[in-house]
């Protein structure tokens, strides 16, 4: 067909190509194409002084600081923290390694909600762990970075493994026996290797959190240029039926999410490159 | 070796000059442990602990709530459509992507993706965008008395764009390294397209594809930004679990918030002990080359 001979590099003697590919574009297009492009037609339907005003009211601008500061603050924790993680059940054994391996996945399987209530009954003030803390977590932005960071935990973890994995011990071996002391050896060798997936799962996270919402509502307490963070803003203009001020704000962030899938898929290629794939 | 070093047991593969001190190593395990047991064992025991702090009776009052109840089947409703059909176009897409040489194959592989990138909260504003009553087909579908945002079909499809690149991205990497030969193989000997697919290539990614299932309705089940902008919160109606569970928590009624959010956390232990199982069989199905 006309279709696929357009399209195809070299001729298959498979079947199902012009029926898998039509499918798979058109459901494609109906699902995330199409109603995506609804949102930035719908912003050129606003003049351009009307867009500027909404996406940079003082409100929002105090929004964008949070919820960027915080799911920087959030990924960074997790980069740290993710290597440690990583470092430890790739190369020690110790009791219950397998569960610990396993419950590393339990943010990309918990409901956000669930995720949110519990952070909430947690860090509250007679909570298990707020009524040990000095300082008020919930309802204040310090929650808000609780909740994005046990949403990009398994992030950086997932990304390092494999890369992790690969590192056998000869580069290491050559290190020591040309002198070098261990942490030479981490910081002049072994960190530069996994250098490109740390950054990849830094901004795997990052980009996460910046649209998280289910997690964050409950224990950010939303207070208006203190706790808010950008979606709920949108879902709030959304209620007032300011439905062109939404748009707006969430053109901005799909924007900034856009620019930040193409840098991972540039983080992406550099890892492969560097594991000289 | 000193006597200390072999206490504490290091992987045999590594030797000792390339490993770190047992201190270091026994600060490095207690600080991961730490670590996760603050962001994620105590919130996951929490959870359990707070539903079954009134005890049994509340708890299970609240699960059997007409309303809850209500919330459970809206919820199953949602995911036994889109799950399905994020299954079929997990396996068309692979098989297009995998079994095929065409252009703009890359750019295809990004767009799947592009869910992954998009808030919650914004997938749910562009469906209110395209159905809602000032949407593009919003007059249409008010003058035929068609709902869809505030009702089923509007969850279901916001669920369908949150879950869509589940199945097949864990399809596409796998079909892409088993190759076509035992597809042009059956080709040779006389199979038909679906008699292809269906004895040949859906065997050898059975447990990805399981997987990818899994993945798709654990999300699909928890989903809460999306559909909360399309679901319009109506209860008994268009709430599903996790809206269910944001009503019952800003009521303060927090025992039966976290007794229905307990089932869904149940839920997400089955999905991590079902990878594992899973992953297992993909390891051995691997290793024990293929068939």
């Amino acid at each position: 067909m006309l279709f696929s001979r357009a399209l195809l590099k070299r001729h298959s003697v498979l079947p199902g190509f012009d029926l898998a590919l039509g499918f798979t574009l058109l459901y494609l297009s109906c699902i995330v194409l199409v109603p995506l492009s609804a949102a930035f037609l719908k912003t050129f339907t606003m003049t351009w002084p009307a867009f500027w005003d909404a996406v940079t009211a003082p409100r929002v601008v105090a929004a964008y600081r949070l919820t960027f500061g915080a799911s920087f603050a959030a990924a960074l924790v997790n980069a740290v923290f993710g290597l440690v993680v990583c470092w430890v059940l790739v190369r020690y054994d110790f009791p219950g390694r397998r569960i610990v391996d396993a419950l590393v996945d339990l943010p990309f399987a918990l409901p956000t909600a669930v995720a949110g209530i519990a952070l909430t009954a947690l860090y509250s003030g007679n909570g298990w762990i707020g009524s040990f803390l000095p300082f008020k977590v919930s309802f204040t932005p310090v929650g808000v970075w609780v909740a994005l960071t046990f949403i990009g935990l398994p992030f950086v973890v997932r990304t390092l493994q494999p890369v992790l994995e690969d590192l056998h011990g000869e580069v290491e071996e050559a290190a020591a026996i040309l002198g070098a002391s261990r942490l030479q050896t981490f910081g002049r060798v072994i960190l530069p290797i996994v250098t490109p997936a740390l950054l990849t799962g830094f901004a795997l996270a990052f980009a996460r959190a910046l649209g998280e919402y289910g997690s964050v509502i409950f224990i950010a307490g939303n207070l208006p240029m203190v706790s808010e963070i950008v979606p709920l803003l949108i879902i709030t203009k959304l209620e007032q039926f300011d439905v062109p001020g939404a748009t707006a704000i969430a053109v901005v962030m799909l924007v900034a999410s856009f620019l930040l899938l193409l840098a991972i898929n540039g983080l992406q290629a550099w890892t492969r490159a560097r594991q000289g794939r | 070796m000193s006597a200390v070093g072999a206490i504490v047991a290091a992987p045999p593969r590594v030797s000792d000059a390339t490993t770190e001190p047992a201190w270091v190593r026994r600060a490095l395990i207690a600080v991961a442990l730490a670590f996760l047991g603050l962001f994620l064992f105590v919130p996951l025991v929490a959870v359990f602990a707070e539903a079954l702090k009134k005890g049994v009776d509340v708890y299970l009052a609240a699960i059997v709530e007409p309303d809850a109840l209500a919330a459970i089947r809206l919820t199953l409703v949602a995911a036994a459509i889109s799950v399905p059909l994020n299954c079929v176009f997990g396996v068309a897409a692979a098989w297009a992507i995998a079994k095929f040489d065409f252009r703009g194959k890359n750019l295809l592989l990004t767009l799947i993706d592009l869910p992954f990138s998009v808030s919650p909260v914004i997938a749910g504003l562009i469906f209110v965008l395209v159905f809602g009553l000032q949407g593009w087909f919003g007059e249409w579908l008010r003058d035929h008395d068609v709902k869809i945002i505030f009702a089923l079909p509007g969850i279901v499809i916001a669920t369908i764009f949150i879950t869509f690149p589940f199945v097949a991205r864990e399809l596409i990497p796998l079909m892409q390294t088993q190759g076509i030969e035992q597809e042009e193989a059956a080709r040779v000997l006389g199979a038909s397209g679906w008699q292809i697919v269906r004895r040949v290539t859906l065997p050898n990614v059975r447990w990805a594809l399981l997987y990818g299932v899994i993945l798709c309705n654990a999300r699909a089940m928890g989903e809460f930004g999306a559909v909360s902008v399309v679901s319009g919160h109506i209860r008994g109606q268009t709430n599903t679990m996790p809206l269910h569970i944001e009503i019952l928590y800003n009521e303060y009624q927090f025992a039966a918030a976290f007794a229905v959010a307990s089932l869904l956390a149940g839920l997400a232990l089955l999905t991590l002990v079902l990878k594992i199982v899973v992953e297992r069989r993909v390891a051995a199905q691997a290793s024990g080359a293929t068939r």
